[in-house]
């Protein structure tokens, strides 16, 4: 070479090491090697244009995970070493834990296939290498939250049969068919759902709250590995907000499809993070904060000001935020007193919070709590002390779209249950809000084919007739272990034990 | 006399999840057994795909091929993202040792420039492929049903853009990181006749809908040839040509092709051992595309090492394939 040009600066350097490696076909036609690319009708008319949201060649990437994964196993071993689940806050803790390994980790291995999927559908390279290394790191996420949850399950019940329930039990259809749905859909709405929505705008109301309330109660394991993924969700954030831009950049015509998938997908979220908020207010035995306060900090102010930023593309916040904000003051409370009915059916215990609780509670919530919610807590109490524990023998109407049972009151009416129902080709179908109601019409041929956890043990499709059999048969729930009450089940003894205190000692607190 | 640590003695109550105590039955598991398997939805998917609505999601129909089991695929090298990462951090190690030390001594910007040219023109656009290979192995990754065999060809993916790098590397160290070598480079593979019939092959993978045909394609037809022809022959010929030292920069190569055949020979046992149904469409696939796969390298095998080079790794790959029950021409030489 004997003319040396300008060496190259980093961002140049690096688009020859990926998107260069790219060309424009000749032999075979760009729409059969990219067939998915269109479909949705967003026009990409530049993908130049694209800015690579984090520059990592592979030789970095192979050395940092590698660095990464070495000290996360070197605690997981120490943890096993020590037992380090009798070092936890209270066992109440750990279903927190079952709610996420049978929850959330599915969703992790369905976004590395998602992942994957984008990583071969966009014509432009630079998006499919970023999308490839989240489709890798998502596989990271999905195995090691095995491995660090591997211990608690050899000492503790419900976290047996993770990916199993998560195909079949019925609340577990909640997350399920939010990744399902994104994934069926097409590549841009699917980076919008799952990059922006989910990972960038809720990722502090889902992921976060797990790895908090393991730090506040522990959970050496499950915080270790939350800091050591913490790297990996940063460059997942700015591949969502990288996505948005640009594809709101490429073509005005984007702005109003775009649009409906936030209101879509800021919608789905905030009904799949309904689990999350009864976890962070019940299921913590030392809290992190509130729902509520959750809430206003990471959507109202974070959400608020991401949403001004975006105002100069045409776009407006959420349709529905303030059934949502409104919604923050309530929540948790409907959804634990729920699940506490259908214990019988969940791999996880509840239980009535104690005192204390209860008291941080009409603290947290002052406008609710006293009034709506502990009078429920006394009133169920009352009949768990005559030897009534109550649960609820009948099957909850779910919502067509987000699948939980239509159990939310109206914005400003909370004790006015929300339910819309509507005729789609002689088929009634009944939803838990305006919101998911609009959803459906937007797509009804879609969410017409929804799994149905409740139908489907009606129709008989569950293995059995009876919520015992399906229970046990068809979810692998283990009946007397994973499920019913807290106090008294085998978990619970066991940790007394663990701690040395007797049963009848317990008894004597708890009076 | 030995230190005795007392620590409390706890009794766990199972030893592994119910899904892997099923395969394995209740003991101790590998790291590797619990990341790997059963832990893809398998039923009661609520939607179809609108890019594909012939099947569901995870939905073991993408292939033609029919497996009883595809966790009867497995990896031999154990790997889950962890150990992958662990073992190509050792591998990329070295590597940055080879570049760093022919930037320091500057041993390509000293190479003559005919030599530099033949760099560019032979060995260089091979990025290109790997870019191909990378797409291939991310849509194998999104369409296959078990996570042993998913994750095999996620890491692959991963591989073959890390290969790709390390080959514009050598160019950017020809010109010194300005992007101009790489330029040269990129249209002797858009345009040179040479390389036409390779870039056809590779577009023509890229239009492959089932992907067990696209793996044996990719990572076994197309690499069981070229591997062996440019990372072995061609290197060794670019040696007389005076790039000794470019072979330092290729050693990577040569490292994961070898650690490549231990999960790739692992999976066409298991997939041509499963039934005979199984051999004859893989024998079809062969048939259709190994002459093919030599074609696209004949002129650059005579253009650099000779035919008979070429012919040498075509009997090398029957005989491997030959194992398997499976054959393929090459026998001619």
């Amino acid at each position: 070479m004997a003319v040396q040009n300008k060496k190259l600066n980093l961002k140049d350097k690096y688009q020859y090491l990926t998107r260069d490696m790219g060309w424009e076909p000749t032999y075979q036609k760009k729409k059969d090697i990219f067939p998915d690319e269109d479909f949705e009708g967003i026009k990409i008319t530049d993908w130049s244009q694209w800015e690579d949201p984090f520059r990592l060649t592979m030789d970095s990437y192979w050395k940092y995970q590698a660095e990464k994964e070495k000290k996360l196993y070197a605690i997981f071993d120490a943890f096993a070493q020590n037992n380090g689940h009798q070092n936890i806050s209270d066992a109440r803790y750990v279903n927190a834990l079952k709610l996420f390994l049978s929850g959330v980790s599915p969703l992790e291995h369905a976004a590395f296939q998602g992942y994957a999927k984008t990583g071969r559908q966009f014509s432009g390279t630079g998006a499919r290498v970023a999308c490839q290394m989240q489709a890798i790191d998502e596989l990271r996420h999905s195995q090691t939250q095995q491995h660090a949850m591997s211990h608690y399950n050899k000492h503790f019940n419900g976290l047996h049969d993770a990916a199993h329930m998560h195909d079949r039990v019925w609340f577990l259809s909640v997350p399920k068919s939010f990744f399902d749905d994104a994934r069926t859909a097409g590549p841009f709405e699917f980076l919008t759902a799952i990059s922006f929505s989910f990972e960038y705008v809720l990722t502090n109301l889902l992921f976060v709250p797990f790895m908090s309330g393991a730090a506040y109660n522990g959970d050496m394991a499950t915080v270790t590995f939350g800091f050591s993924a913490q790297s990996d969700e940063a460059r997942h954030m700015t591949l969502g907000l990288e996505v948005i831009k640009f594809i709101l950049e490429q073509h005005e015509d984007n702005v109003p499809i775009v649009q409906r998938w936030i209101d879509k997908w800021f919608w789905r979220g905030f009904r799949l993070l309904s689990l999350v908020s009864m976890m962070m207010d019940y299921m913590l035995p030392n809290k992190v904060m509130s729902w509520s306060e959750a809430w206003e900090v990471y959507y109202e102010q974070n959400g608020g000001a991401l949403f001004k930023d975006l105002e100069r593309y045409g776009i407006r916040p959420p349709k529905y935020q303030d059934v949502a904000n409104d919604a923050k003051h309530h929540l948790s409370h409907q959804l634990w007193t729920t699940f506490y009915q259908y214990s019988q059916a969940t791999s996880f215990h509840t239980w009535i919070p104690e005192k204390e609780e209860m008291d941080w509670m009409s603290e947290k919530y002052p406008d609710t709590f006293d009034k709506y919610y502990r009078p429920r807590y006394e009133h169920l109490a009352k009949e768990a002390a005559a030897g009534r524990r109550f649960y609820n023998n009948t099957l909850p109407q779910l919502c067509q779209v987000c699948q939980v049972p239509t159990l939310f009151t109206e914005m400003g009416a909370p004790t006015k249950l929300s339910h819309r129902q509507l005729k789609y080709e002689g088929e009634r179908y009944h939803f838990c809000s305006e919101a998911c109601c609009e959803i459906f019409e937007h797509e009804p041929e879609k969410y017409i084919q929804a799994w149905l956890p409740v139908h489907q043990i009606y129709q008989g499709n569950c293995e059995g007739a009876d919520v015992e059999t399906v229970v046990q048969k068809y979810y692998h729930i283990n009946i007397g272990e994973d499920n019913f009450e807290y106090l008294g089940s085998p978990d619970h003894k066991r940790w007394l034990s663990i701690k040395g205190i007797k049963p009848a000692d317990e008894d004597k607190n708890a009076a | 006399m030995s230190i005795e640590i007392k620590t409390t003695s706890v009794e766990p109550i199972r030893h592994t999840y119910s899904h892997i105590a099923r395969r394995f039955g209740d003991k101790p598991a590998t790291r590797y057994q619990e990341a790997s398997y059963d832990l893809e939805a398998k039923t009661n998917f609520h939607y179809r795909p609108q890019w594909d609505s012939r099947y569901e999601l995870n939905d073991d129909r993408r292939t033609a091929i029919r497996m009883d089991d595809w966790y009867a695929v497995s990896d031999p090298r154990q790997f889950y993202y962890g150990a992958y990462v662990g073992n190509r951090a050792k591998m990329q190690e070295s590597a940055e040792t080879s570049f760093g030390f022919c930037d320091k001594r500057n041993l390509l910007t000293r190479l003559p420039e005919e030599t530099q040219k033949q760099l560019l023109r032979l060995l260089v656009p091979f990025r290109h492929v790997e870019l191909g290979a990378n797409m291939n192995n991310s849509k194998i990754a999104g369409d296959a049903v078990a996570t042993t065999v998913s994750q095999m060809h996620i890491y692959a993916a991963m591989d073959r853009l890390g290969i790709g790098q390390y080959l514009s590397r050598i160019a950017l160290l020809i010109d010194g990181s300005t992007g101009k070598a790489l330029d040269e480079s990129k249209g002797y593979w858009m345009d040179d006749e040479l390389w036409q019939p390779m870039r056809k092959l590779v577009e023509d993978t890229l239009v492959v809908d089932d992907w067990f045909e696209l793996t044996l394609v990719q990572n076994i037809l197309l690499d069981g040839l070229m591997y062996t022809l440019v990372y072995h022959t061609m290197d060794a010929w670019l040696a007389t040509q005076g790039a000794e030292d470019v072979s330092m920069l290729t050693e990577f190569m040569r490292d994961w092709y070898k650690d490549s055949l231990r999960w790739t020979n692992a999976m066409i046992k298991a997939v041509a051992g499963e039934s005979e149904a199984n051999c004859e469409l893989l024998q079809t696939w062969i048939d259709q595309w190994e002459p093919q796969v030599y074609s696209a390298l004949q002129p650059l095998a005579e253009a650099s090492v000779g035919i008979d080079a070429l012919d040498e790794a075509r009997a090398e790959l029957s005989t491997r394939l030959k194992k398997f029950g499976l054959q393929s021409r090459g026998v001619s030489a």
